[in-house]
């Protein structure tokens, strides 16, 4: 939504034009904040309204605009942003204006643009010759971009939370602790991935390898081949015990079916890594029938993207992990783009990475044993997150039961 | 007996002797369709000796050549005491009369107040008082916000309505504020905010059918219980006698051709003595 503040005098109320704008504001797709108004006291004081006028894009706020003024609407002249060149590849210029996570627009040559792709932490960049403005990191600027500064002309457009039950992020927008029951909120949970579905929004799935571990693995299998989700993001760690898990029944070395440590069990994820390394990769893994089953191959069979992180405590890795940190935010933040929902299981790092990254219109589910890791991440999405303080496999097992149950029935949220 | 404060006494007119349909600004202006010259002189006298009859001083502005409208004098401007604010003309071929008008009232000691020159606004055309509430209407020809500029300079209220029948350019061909507080109009020329603003400052309104409106019935000069309108509303006509006022129906229509009547043709001087 681009804006304009706009000013009516005179005899507004009397007249009724300040109402009568307002219904034109709305019955012409726009919308309105009431910034300040001034009702004359006597019979022939005039009165004053200044009002925000929003609407979906700038040729319709311009032709809402030209609409309003015959009745006596005037714009009132508002500052630009303040441009600072970048002084050199990867640093801003001092003051750079410093972003949130929420929808923000910055005006340039009198008319407002939209940031692309709000991210929290990071600077705004305009180019002025494509009238265009995105978020860039510190890795993004190239000497010379043209960086806002201060905080002339940055509006910022906080998510509203809705007054009517839309949806379980609206009425719940609390963590649920350990104490309290989930079912109902997973219930709930599985009709917001039918309706991500639905509205042709991506789902992003962010495991850590505590995921496999607890014997969860089957049940995200189930959900991805459900075709419930269409990206992961991981390290090196889920998808190498993944693959042991398939290729040995083990994970880290216990034995999922008997929760015992198998014999020489500890070597079964190197030999693992070996096997994937071997084959070039977990997609020709699956391809040559070395790999027939685990989240990694319901993901290559269902097409499901998959970014892998390496970090420094890594065995390996397998190919197709990105080790350079800064290339892999690149990457996830481009995979990012058309995610609507994410579900954070089991993996705080890797979460709040995610989490920096997001706009605040993305809904976020955060389950994690430790509520510590639950309350960091969901605190970033005030009102488009929840947080379940659960183990993960009782969570996934019970979602995968919800939405196998509800493609079985064709039903949808 | 008239409002104390309503002027009402002095009326300003000018003959039509350069009057003719020679452009055409409103949706009843035909250049195919001409006035025929010695039946709207006719009418005009007619007019005349009916303002002069009811007892009204009618002072006359000398025609100008090219200036074929400047018969229309409800738009030469709006005057409150000795205070005249002149027209600023929307279309370019009217704005030639401004400074005749404007010397015209100076000439007699009438005090003339300018209105910024990007404020478009046409006089009694678009601007009457019923009580002491000015009604103006805009879009056509006035901007709303030069009624903001009118309220500033007469200190009044000012109810802005807009015309939404191109037909009815025009406040006055659509609304005609009657002296028991009450007016007559025609209620689809506003759209539904003007409707209520009018409703809710004006008394007993007459809503004038839209046959009769479309004789710009509307278009009428209220003299005290005496109302001067074009001929052809039996309706509207028998609702006033039935309020107690005297009609005095006329023939008009070699000047509704230019989308005028009674009121177009006559300016108050003052419409009002003053204002609250």
């Amino acid at each position: 939504m681009v804006s304009e503040m706009v000013e009516l005098r005179g005899h507004i109320i009397d007249s009724l034009i300040l109402p009568k704008v307002l219904d034109e504001i709305l019955t012409r797709g726009g919308n309105f904040k009431i910034d300040e108004v001034k009702i004359g006291q006597n019979r022939i004081d005039q009165s004053y309204a200044r009002v925000e006028v929003s609407a979906p894009t700038t040729e319709s706020l311009d032709e809402l605009i030209l609409r309003i003024r015959q009745h006596g609407a005037e714009i009132v002249e508002r500052k630009d942003v303040q441009l600072g060149a970048a002084p050199a590849d990867g640093v801003f210029p001092a003051d750079f204006y410093v972003t949130t996570n929420q929808q923000t627009f910055v005006r340039v040559a009198g008319k407002e643009i939209e940031v692309q792709e709000p991210m929290m932490d990071s600077a705004i960049a305009v180019d002025r010759k494509q009238r265009s403005a995105r978020t860039v990191r510190f890795y993004d600027v190239r000497k010379g971009d043209e960086i806002v500064i201060g905080h002339h002309g940055v509006r910022v457009v906080p998510l509203q939370r809705a007054t009517s039950h839309t949806d379980i992020f609206q009425f719940l927008n609390t963590n649920v602790s350990a104490e309290r029951p989930k079912l109902a909120v997973i219930k709930e949970l599985s009709r917001e991935f039918e309706r991500a579905r639905r509205d042709g929004g991506k789902i992003l799935v962010v495991a850590g390898p505590a995921l496999v571990h607890t014997g969860a693995g089957e049940h995200l299998e189930r959900i991805i081949e459900h075709g419930y989700v269409d990206r992961l993001f991981a390290g090196n760690g889920l998808a190498v015990y993944d693959v042991e898990t398939a290729l040995f029944g083990t994970s880290l070395g216990v034995s999922l079916e008997r929760g015992a440590l198998a014999d020489h069990g500890h070597e079964n994820h190197l030999r693992a890594v070996n096997v994937i390394r071997e084959a070039n990769g977990i997609a020709a893994a699956v391809t040559k029938g070395i790999l027939t089953r685990g989240i990694m191959h319901a993901c290559v069979r269902h097409n499901v993207d998959i970014v892998l992180s390496g970090s420094i405590r890594d065995d390996g890795p397998i190919p197709g992990v990105t080790t350079d940190a800064i290339e892999a935010q690149k990457i996830m933040r481009e995979k990012i783009r058309g995610v609507t929902l994410v579900v954070m299981l089991g993996s705080m790092l890797h979460s709040i990475a995610v989490a920096n990254m997001l706009s605040a219109a993305v809904k976020i589910v955060v389950v994690d044993i430790d509520p510590s890791a639950v309350s960091k991440i969901a605190s970033q999405q005030s009102f488009q997150s929840i947080g379940l303080v659960t183990d993960v496999e009782p969570f996934l097992r019970e979602l995968a039961a919800c939405l196998t149950d509800q493609a079985a029935d064709g039903t949808s949220g | 007996m008239a409002h104390p404060d309503s002027g009402m006494g002095e009326l300003l007119l000018c003959p039509p002797d350069h009057y003719g349909i020679e452009y055409e600004i409103n949706p009843w202006m035909s250049r195919a369709r001409a006035a025929e010259i010695p039946v709207a002189q006719a009418q005009w006298k007619g007019l005349f000796a009916k303002l002069s009859e009811l007892g009204a001083k009618v002072h006359l502005i000398d025609p100008q050549p090219r200036l074929p409208d400047m018969v229309f004098t409800a738009n030469a401007g709006l005057t409150v005491g000795r205070r005249f604010v002149p027209s600023n003309f929307r279309h370019q071929e009217r704005a030639g009369e401004a400074p005749f008008f404007a010397q015209w009232m100076e000439a007699r000691g009438y005090e003339v107040v300018w209105l910024p020159p990007n404020l478009y606004f046409e006089g009694e055309g678009d601007a009457l008082f019923g009580g002491d509430t000015l009604f103006c209407g805009y879009k056509f020809r006035s901007d709303i916000q030069s009624h903001r500029a009118v309220a500033d300079i007469f200190n009044c209220l000012v109810i802005s309505v807009e015309l939404v029948d191109p037909r009815f350019y025009h406040l006055d061909t659509c609304f005609c504020p009657l002296p028991d507080g009450g007016a007559f109009w025609f209620p689809k020329a506003f759209d539904e905010y003007g409707q209520s603003a009018i409703r809710q400052h004006v008394g007993e309104m007459i809503d004038v059918p839209e046959e009769e409106a479309a004789h710009f019935s509307c278009n009428a000069v209220v003299l005290d219980r005496d109302i001067v309108l074009p001929e052809g509303a039996p309706t509207l006509v028998e609702k006033l006698n039935a309020r107690g006022y005297r009609c005095h129906p006329l023939p008009m229509t070699e000047f509704l051709k230019a989308g005028g009547a009674c009121k177009c043709l006559t300016m108050f001087m003052p419409q009002r003595e003053k204002t609250a």
